[in-house]
């Protein structure tokens, strides 16, 4: 059984209502598949633009998935949950 | 009022631009690419459209001290200072004294899965951070159709393009975007819906197995541009662009005059030969010695203490020299010297803009006072004549401007090829123009030489015969026989009919003479004869004239006797009997 915590890591830039939408449903997700194995860093690329060029981010907002590798990234307000879970390999996890 | 009014209006009259450094380019954009605004370069592939951006930053942070950003969707930084480092462009340097950043940009739709909406506020942020981390003034954006194949969601990113566009603009920097060209369309994806400013199309040629690259400003909103298209060339110095139009026709002329090396040609010059820094061209078929006329040049160049450059593009040096040797001209000694040098190369070798640049390099390295290219028709078998000619129009431009004494052989086939020469306009783009031809009698060749023109000086109008003899070029003197010039046999012909007819006049003389002395001679006799008759008449009448006398002086004599004797005795009888 992998216990390992997950790594997560969402790309925001600003309080635009696609962000806060991506957070939201981020946050939701994690609680249903991962209560209590991960962690959720917020980064604010307005605040903080060099951190842009080291996850390859363009797209906004992004989820970018650090651990377990391999390293994805989802883009959009992750409003399509399926899409979310199978992009982020979390439904297999969830089973096993 | 308007006196506020007036500097503004001279002020907008020219968009204001930003020059980009590479050679060529800011003359045919009239000053460079527009300030502050985008410009699309598209091209297909191998165009050098990375190499132009890279070139536009660098040039950019070196000539006009503006710091630039690269961001690359194709190659990393790494592989971008190492494809560079061959022009001499050192990216990492640049970097770390903080006046360039390279920001890769990595786009894999494999990593990334889409659901719900987005933006490309990333892009935005990273491009802004770079550009405010140096106070950059220049972007480059190479080449961002990449992002049609990282993301899904067309509608999103075209809308999102438009925005970049937009807020560069703002930012108020220049930028180029590179594009890969489409086919019917400029780009693949349609950029240049949205770079309206100037957009610059690259184009990569083959035809005949040479490429040839040339460059076209389709649009350059708010400016007027050259719009033709331009050939340029990836040198080991960047992009140089050739504009045609260099020559502003402001050259500086010498009244000077120099020989052409055939000192029987100059005296058909009325001012005793070729004016310094003009341009020559020698025409003609095949195997009327124009290499060796053009030899003689730059033997008499290399004589005068001038530095000479002939570029072959027929023979090796070594096959010139010994050519030239058989005819006098000893070249050898001044290529020792270094005096004179002799670039051989194929014509096929190298595209049209190649050898013009690779003149152009010798020429500025070498630094000669005299340029022979022998012969410029060979290289019509890499172009096309039109470009021919427009490679031409160029390097006597530039031969022109820098006052070297140029001369160009040309293979010409015929009458007809002489009029290609003539619709090509190669005609008259040289000073003075020398035709060499065949000059086909019965039975055999000679070689004729005629000015066909020669700016600003009065010339000869003939048709000179002329000898490649082992001690260079001889002019025969004009023979002119009964049905126009005469040369070759015909003029030996003539020469013997001449000497027949000499001696035949001779002989003739010699006959009169001779009649005369025996007309003389019978004359001569003839008097002697008739003297003779004269004396022995001339006796006969003395003696009869004589005897008469005697008769009278007698009759007399013996009439006084009888007078005498009558007056005493009448004595009458001996003489009266007699009387």
């Amino acid at each position: 059984m992998d216990e390992e915590t997950w790594e997560l890591r969402l790309y925001v830039a600003g309080q635009t209502a696609k962000s806060m939408q991506a957070l939201a449903n981020l946050k939701s997700y994690c609680e249903q598949h991962l209560k209590g194995r991960y962690q959720l860093e917020v980064v604010d690329l307005l605040l903080h633009p060099q951190l842009a060029e080291g996850d390859q981010i363009l797209a906004i907002p992004t989820l970018v998935r650090k651990v377990p590798a391999p390293i994805r990234k989802i883009i959009g307000d992750l409003s399509n949950k399926e899409r979310v879970l199978v992009g982020l390999d979390l439904r297999a996890i969830g089973h096993l | 009022m308007p006196d506020q009014n007036l500097p503004r209006i001279v002020e907008f009259a020219q968009l204001p631009k930003s020059p980009t450094g590479i050679e060529g380019l800011d003359e045919i954009t009239e000053g460079g690419l527009p300030l502050g605004r985008p410009t699309l370069v598209c091209g297909s592939a191998g165009c050098g459209k990375t190499l132009l951006g890279i070139e536009f930053l660098v040039r950019g942070i070196l000539d006009y001290d503006e710091p630039g950003v690269l961001m690359a969707f194709e190659e990393t930084a790494a592989e971008l200072a190492a494809n560079v480092a061959s022009l001499g462009f050192d990216l990492v340097q640049l970097q770390a004294d903080k006046k360039l950043r390279l920001d890769h940009v990595h786009v894999d739709r494999s990593e990334i899965d889409e659901t719900g909406e987005y933006d490309l506020e990333g892009l935005f942020i990273r491009l802004g951070y770079a550009i405010d981390t140096i106070g950059a003034k220049r972007v480059v954006l190479d080449t961002i159709e990449s992002l049609f194949s990282g993301f899904p969601n067309e509608a999103v990113l075209r809308s999102e393009i438009r925005r970049l566009f937009r807020w560069l603009k703002d930012k108020g920097v220049t930028t180029v975007i590179t594009a890969e060209r489409g086919e019917g369309t400029l780009t693949r994806q349609g950029l240049e819906e949205y770079v309206s400013d100037c957009v610059i199309l690259l184009d990569n040629r083959v035809i005949d197995q040479v490429t040839t690259r040339r460059l076209r400003i389709v649009k350059y909103r708010g400016s007027t541009h050259g719009t033709n298209e331009y050939p340029y060339i990836i040198t080991e110095d960047g992009i140089s662009v050739l504009p045609v139009t260099s020559l502003k026709l402001e050259h500086k002329v010498s009244d000077e005059v120099i020989s052409t090396g055939v000192a029987d040609l100059d005296g058909m010059f009325r001012r005793g030969g070729l004016y310094k820094g003009s341009s020559t061209l020698i025409t003609g078929t095949a195997g009327t010695a124009k290499t060796t006329l053009g030899a003689a040049f730059a033997l008499a160049a290399c004589q005068r203490g001038e530095r000479c450059l002939i570029f072959a593009f027929e023979e090796s040096p070594a096959q010139l020299l010994r050519n030239m040797a058989t005819v006098g001209l000893d070249l050898q000694p001044f290529v020792a010297s270094g005096q004179l040098r002799i670039e051989a190369s194929r014509p096929t070798l190298n595209g049209l803009e190649r050898h013009l640049v690779t003149i152009h390099k010798l020429i500025g390295d070498f630094k000669p006072d005299t340029v022979v290219i022998d012969p410029i028709s060979n290289l019509v078998s890499v172009g096309s004549l039109s470009e021919v000619r427009s490679m031409l129009t160029r390097l006597v431009d530039f031969l022109k401007v820098q006052g070297i004494n140029a001369l160009f052989t040309a293979l010409i086939s015929g009458e007809r090829g002489q009029r290609e020469m003539t619709e090509e306009g190669i005609s008259s783009l040289v000073d003075t123009w020398i035709h060499v031809r065949d000059l086909e009698g019965v039975g055999e060749r000679n070689r004729g030489i005629s000015i066909l023109k020669a700016r600003g000086m009065g010339h000869s109008n003939q048709v000179r015969e002329f000898l490649v003899t082992e001690h260079g070029i001889r002019l025969l003197d004009v023979l002119v026989g009964p049905a126009g010039i005469i040369t070759g046999a015909s003029r030996l012909t003539q020469h013997i009919q001449e000497q027949a007819q000499i001696l035949a006049a001779e002989q003739e003389a010699e006959r009169r003479d001779r009649e005369l002395e025996r007309k003389r001679r019978v004359l001569e006799a003839t008097i002697a004869n008739l003297r003779t008759e004269f004396e022995s008449v001339e006796d006969e009448l003395r003696r009869v004239n004589s005897e008469e006398q005697e008769r009278y002086d007698t009759q007399q004599q013996g009439r006084r006797q009888l007078s005498r004797s009558f007056s005493a005795q009448s004595p009458a009888a001996p003489n009266g009997s007699g009387a």
